[in-house]
């Protein structure tokens, strides 16, 4: 996307600005390259089964990438994602298995779902807290969740593979609305509720002016801790939820894989997706595009039968890319 | 006039708080192991337990560096999988031609991350998050995601598996000489003064007329050498190249840099606390796995990480106290 | 007598503003020449030209005879330039002797620091300045003021032909201060020159031979400094001689002649102190009244204002508010109880560059725009679209990200982000710094308009004329403390520097 846009910079027609353009929406224009290339080469990519399956993939990382997006507003980062996937998609089988929630299979459900989400909750209420208060810097505050909330996972499963067959718990994963996965009706729906937080309430508008300029924002009354303990229990509970889809997709919990490097997903899908990372902006929709963008990469190439660790390296590129494009934008 | 030409161990007890905390607790914890276990101070314990944390003593001081200008480097797990790789392929050459060459591979991905971070002036995080992937892709196209075997008939394997003079294995041998010399280049050395004054302020470096961007340059060559040191150990001593491996190293490397003492934010750090650092946590796991061989408590091995992550949350708090007393105190006066 | 330097029509823009323009400095060998203007007429920028921060768009400079291009710090010091910035730029976590030697440790080997012999050097370049510390400890476990001489100390182990002072007595004690004195005077007779930046005039007159003057980014004055009065030069530095100010206001300020009565007490501080900055800081404010704070950079005007405002912790002292007691604990509460600050620094506490004039402008009043979390976007238009009438704010639209506009408009809406909570009280702190002179104009007729419908103001201003003809009463800080306090109507320009010079007496 990027080397386009600086090769078509270069060539700036006179009559229509492509460099501002592109710049301005280059996540689009990425996207579309994509997709027409997939058209053109990649075999049966214009079916329902391409769409269902990237879906049900993108909705993770885009649930996940929305709560970063608030994180990285504040000028933060969370790391912790991946590891509190692993805790609420460990937590929830561990309830509708046990004797309590066999026996009452309707609140064993609400339950698996409920108390997985608090416990998400409770670690964003921990990272908010280290970095509100107790001013620890991010990378760090949230290292501590990243290194042992998985552990605390591989604990409460001792490590096994939870396997079960629970149609309705299984339906966050696998069930269809319209013929299109339940998750990604899901994701659209809470992007549409941040979207409306950010635009609409004072949170949200709290949210970018402590990313733009703290300071001005603690002088102009706003309640600068809360307000960053918010986002971290937003990204802490819509990690939680991506765990809990990722258990009902397999029908069956691993602590050990659950989330894995999701945190890397996350950020690269909120940078290309446009948030700074000095904070100020929270491009919610840029997210969604992100999280697509990085998943239709790993999916091209997979499926013109290049091997899954180059798409790592593209995703590396993509990366640099977006933030070069970021910092040469800001100067 | 003061007598301060003497150096003064109690002030400089007083003045390091934390690094007294890691000695004292690494040495607690090591007398506590003598008295428990039976082969805890055993010749097969220590030889072991000193060749799996070399690798971790090498990437933590290598990333101490890093940190004490501020910055950080997330991909020497992944660039001491690609070494590992290349080392073992370089193997049949002899240790002679796998140790340069391992080294000089990481050190390639440090100036990859030198130039994003001093050039382009992207910032450190998301830097080193890329060539994170990058190697980590580049690791398993290389090896087509497989161990390579390294070749068992050169003196390849020495390096990870035996002793010099009987005594100590050459890993940790290796791995002391470079830390003595790290230790030398920021104790004594403009170099490592400079790296220091970086991250106390880099701005003040510069106007102070010192050469911060060569300084901040060498800091991620030297941190991807490190994990190029670690790539070959791990090959030598698992007799494999291992793509896979190094998840979660770099963050086990801040950590020990943590623990250490270092401040995040740089401008305060030590290389002798962060070997303290790495070799405490490293410990902690070992005692689990004595603890677990007793059979009165059954810890899983899962625990491991989350006493880690109890430990690094102790040092936090520890160093938000240090700091909030610091800033207090500044107001009183 | 040749010059050891001669700068000649020096100019400098940042991003198409000029700071400088065919600026000048001549200073002779053995020479403490010192440099003087008002916050920005342009003498960091020059300084920083001199010693290699930035590079000069135009102009010539000659240092030792040879024409010379700086084009780093270190360049500088090489060529025998060393300088004391104001802002202290040492690393506070390192050690005293790191801070001295840094760059030039002696070493064993050429390569090892042979820090036994790095200590006893700055410990005896220390002690020529009277300092015995123990060099080993960080620099930032000292006082500010003997982080000040180390930085000095620095600067002049340098072996260095010209040292620049920037402010260096800024924290220093009276007994600090004669020890500086004697170092400058001892660099006089070793032949070095000296740079020497202040506000403090009293000083110059002690210590200086020649002065130069700049006023908006040119060099307007040089004269030896014997013979000169002191009024002449703060006549130089704002540019004009006082009988023309007594004639006609150089204002839109016209308190203290409005005679009009001055309603309830709005505020009332009572022995506020939050620090050595500020100690002891009584104040009343009424209905419809200016109060000014006079004083020179550093006196404690800025701590008053967030003092009151809640941003600083009270350490002893107390604030009654229309007659209720309590002190403000945070900025959200200030506001809250009806009080509005327009900080100093625009870029690093006013504006959040990327949000719209809108959001920037609303940011204080958001919580009574607010109905359970949602804001009321319809009447959040019609209030920035009034304000931006109002207040003659020049912006494509509403939604123009602030950083676009330029300082004066950026000015005003953080002006209007105060109105429009309905504020009974407003601290402003240099209202008017950075803006033209046109908007300037403006935003005191904005700020006469609100006293009249009975808010109260505080004002800090650098600008003289600016509390002369606005404030009601000026409270005179020195030091944190305050000094007198003048009333209007009968403030004159002429009174107020003479206050200031008596409280310099007393410093010095």
């Amino acid at each position: 996307m990027t080397t386009q846009d600086t090769e078509l910079k270069a060539q700036q027609s006179a009559t229509f600005a492509w460099g501002p353009f592109l710049r301005k929406n280059g996540g689009l224009v990425a996207l579309a390259v994509i997709l027409v290339f997939n058209i053109i080469v990649t075999p049966n990519f214009l079916q329902m089964q391409t769409l269902f399956v990237n879906i049900s993939q993108v909705a993770t990382i885009a649930i996940v990438a929305m709560g970063m997006t608030l994180v990285i507003a504040t000028g933060g980062i969370d790391l912790s994602v991946g590891a509190i996937m692993a805790l609420a998609g460990a937590l929830a089988p561990l309830i509708f298995l046990s004797e309590f929630g066999q026996a009452n299979p309707a609140l064993g459900i609400a339950a698996a779902i409920a108390v997985p989400i608090v416990a998400a909750l409770a670690c964003g209420l921990f990272n908010g807290i280290l970095v509100a208060n107790l001013k620890v810097q991010p990378i760090i505050a949230t290292l501590i969740l990243f290194i042992s909330g998985r552990g605390i996972a591989q604990v409460l499963t001792n490590g096994n593979l939870q396997t079960f067959s629970n149609p309705s718990f299984s339906y966050l994963g696998t069930g269809k609305v319209l013929g299109l996965p339940f998750q990604g009706w899901l994701a659209l729906l809470i992007a549409c509720v941040l979207y409306l937080v950010m635009t609409r309430t004072t949170f949200g508008r709290y949210v970018l002016a402590i990313g733009g300029n703290e300071r001005a924002a603690e002088l102009s009354g706003g309640p600068v801790k809360r307000v960053k303990i918010g986002v971290y229990m937003i990204c802490g509970a819509l990690s939680g939820l991506a765990g809990l889809i990722v258990v009902a997709i397999n029908s069956a919990s691993d602590a050990a894989r659950n989330g894995n490097l999701m945190e890397l997903d996350a950020i690269a899908a909120a940078v290309v997706g446009g948030a700074l990372l000095q904070g100020g902006r929270a491009p919610i929709f840029g997210a969604i595009l992100g999280a697509v963008i990085i998943q239709l990469v790993k999916y091209t190439l997979l499926a013109n039968g290049v091997e899954d660790e180059v798409a790592l390296i593209a995703k590396a590129i993509i990366i640099l890319a977006a933030v070069y494009v970021q910092q040469a934008r800001k100067e | 006039m003061l007598d301060t030409d003497t150096f003064d161990l109690r002030k400089y007890l007083s003045r390091n708080p934390q690094s007294v905390a890691v000695w004292v607790t690494l040495a607690a914890l090591i007398l506590f192991g003598l008295l428990r276990y039976d082969n805890f101070g055993g010749a097969y314990n220590i030889t072991s337990f000193l060749n799996y944390n070399s690798m971790f003593i090498i990437i933590s001081v290598g990333m101490c560096f890093v940190i004490m200008t501020g910055g950080i480097d997330l991909s020497v797990g992944s660039v001491a999988a690609f070494t590992s790789v290349i080392a073992a392929y370089l193997s049949p050459y002899g240790i002679e031609v796998a140790l340069p060459g391992a080294v000089l591979a990481g050190i390639g991905f440090g100036a990859i991350n030198a130039v994003s971070v001093v050039v382009l002036r992207i910032p450190p995080f998301i830097a080193t998050l890329a060539t994170m992937l990058g190697a980590k892709g580049g690791a398993l196209v290389i090896s087509g995601a497989q161990t390579i075997s390294v070749d068992w008939g050169s003196n390849f394997t020495k390096m990870g598996m035996e002793k010099a003079l009987n005594v100590l294995p050459w890993s940790i041998v290796v791995v002391g000489v470079v830390v003595i010399v790290l230790w030398v280049v920021l104790e004594k050395t403009s170099l490592g003064r400079t790296v220091l004054a970086i991250g106390g302020g880099e701005d003040a470096s510069t106007l102070m007329g010192l050469k911060v961007h060569r300084a901040t340059a060498f800091v991620y060559l030297l941190s991807g050498g490190c994990a190029g040191l670690a790539g070959v150990i791990l090959a030598s001593g698992f007799g494999a190249g291992q793509p896979l491996e190094g998840i979660g190293w770099e963050l086990s490397a801040i950590a020990s840099v943590v623990v250490g003492g270092t401040l995040l934010t740089g401008g305060l750090g030590s290389v002798t606390a962060t070997v303290a650092g790495a070799l405490l946590l490293g410990l902690v796991f070992n005692i689990l796995n004595f603890e677990n061989g007793r059979g009165t408590i059954s810890f899983s091995a899962y625990w491991q990480m989350v006493i880690r992550g109890g430990f690094l949350f102790a040092v936090i708090l520890f160093q938000a106290r240090v700091m909030a007393g610091r800033e207090q105190r500044k107001e009183a006066t | 007598m040749a010059e050891l330097l001669n700068m000649s029509g020096i100019d400098k823009a940042f991003a198409g503003v000029s700071a400088l323009s065919g600026a000048s400095l001549q200073i002779a060998p053995g020479e403490v020449h010192a440099l003087i203007g008002q916050n920005g007429a342009g003498k960091s920028t020059l300084i920083k030209i001199l010693t290699g921060v930035y590079r000069r768009d135009g102009g010539v400079v000659n240092f030792n005879g040879a024409e010379t291009v700086l084009t780093s710090p270190r360049e500088a010091q090489a060529t025998g330039i060393a300088t004391i910035y104001q802002e202290l730029n040492l690393v506070s976590l390192r050690s005293v002797t790191e801070n001295v030697m840094m760059g030039y440790e002696p070493k064993r080997f050429g390569v090892l620091i042979n820090w036994k012999e790095a200590h006893r050097r700055t410990r005896e370049i220390l002690s020529r300045f009277g300092i015995d510390i123990d060099v080993r400890a960080p620099l930032g476990s000292y006082s500010t003021a003997i982080q000040q001489l180390v930085a000095i100390a620095r600067a002049v182990s340098l072996d260095a032909r010209l040292v620049i002072m920037d402010e260096p007595t800024s924290s220093l004690d009276a007994s600090e201060v004669e020890v500086l004195f004697g170092v400058v005077k001892g660099l006089r007779e070793a032949g070095v020159s000296v740079l020497y930046v202040s506000h403090f005039l009293d000083e110059l007159f002690e210590i200086c031979d020649r002065v130069t003057t700049m006023r908006d980014g040119r060099t307007v004055d040089c004269r030896a400094i014997a013979g000169t009065t002191k009024l002449e030069l703060i006549a130089a530095m704002l540019g004009r001689d006082t009988d023309e100010i007594a004639e006609a206001g150089m204002t839109e300020f016209n308190a203290g002649m409005s005679g009009a009565e001055k309603g309830d007490v709005l505020l009332e501080a009572q022995g506020v102190s939050t620090g050595p900055r500020l100690n002891g800081f009584d104040m009343t404010l009424r209905k419809g009244e200016i109060i000014g704070l006079g004083g020179l950079l550093g006196a404690g005007r800025t701590e008053a204002a967030r003092a009151i405002f809640g941003v600083d912790r009270l350490l002893s002292g107390k604030v009654e508010i229309k007659g209720q007691p309590g002190a403000l604990e945070t900025p959200a509460a200030a506001i809250a109880a009806g009080f509005g600050y327009l900080t100093e620094d625009r870029k690093a506490e006013g504006i959040i560059p990327d949000m719209s004039v809108r959001e920037n402008l609303t940011l204080a009043l958001l919580p009574k725009l607010t109905k359970s979390g949602q804001i009321d976007r319809a009447r959040e238009r019609e209030l920035v679209d009034h304000y931006i009438k109002a207040l003659g704010i020049k912006t494509a639209n509403m939604e123009q990200p602030i950083r676009e506009l330029s300082g004066g408009n950026q000015q005003k809406v953080l002006l209007a982000r105060w109105l429009a909570i309905d504020p009974d009280v407003l601290i402003l702190d240099e209202p008017t710094r950075g803006v033209d002179v046109g908007a300037k104009r403006e935003i005191q007729g904005i700020i006469r308009d609100a006293v009249a419908r009975g808010v109260g103001v505080v004002l800090i201003s650098s600008e003289f004329e600016e509390i002369v003809e606005g404030a009601d009463r000026i409270i005179v800080l020195n030091e944190g403390r305050i000094v007198t306090e003048l009333t209007n109507p009968g403030i004159t320009e002429d009174a107020l520097v003479r206050a200031l010079a008596h409280t310099e007496g007393q410093a010095a």
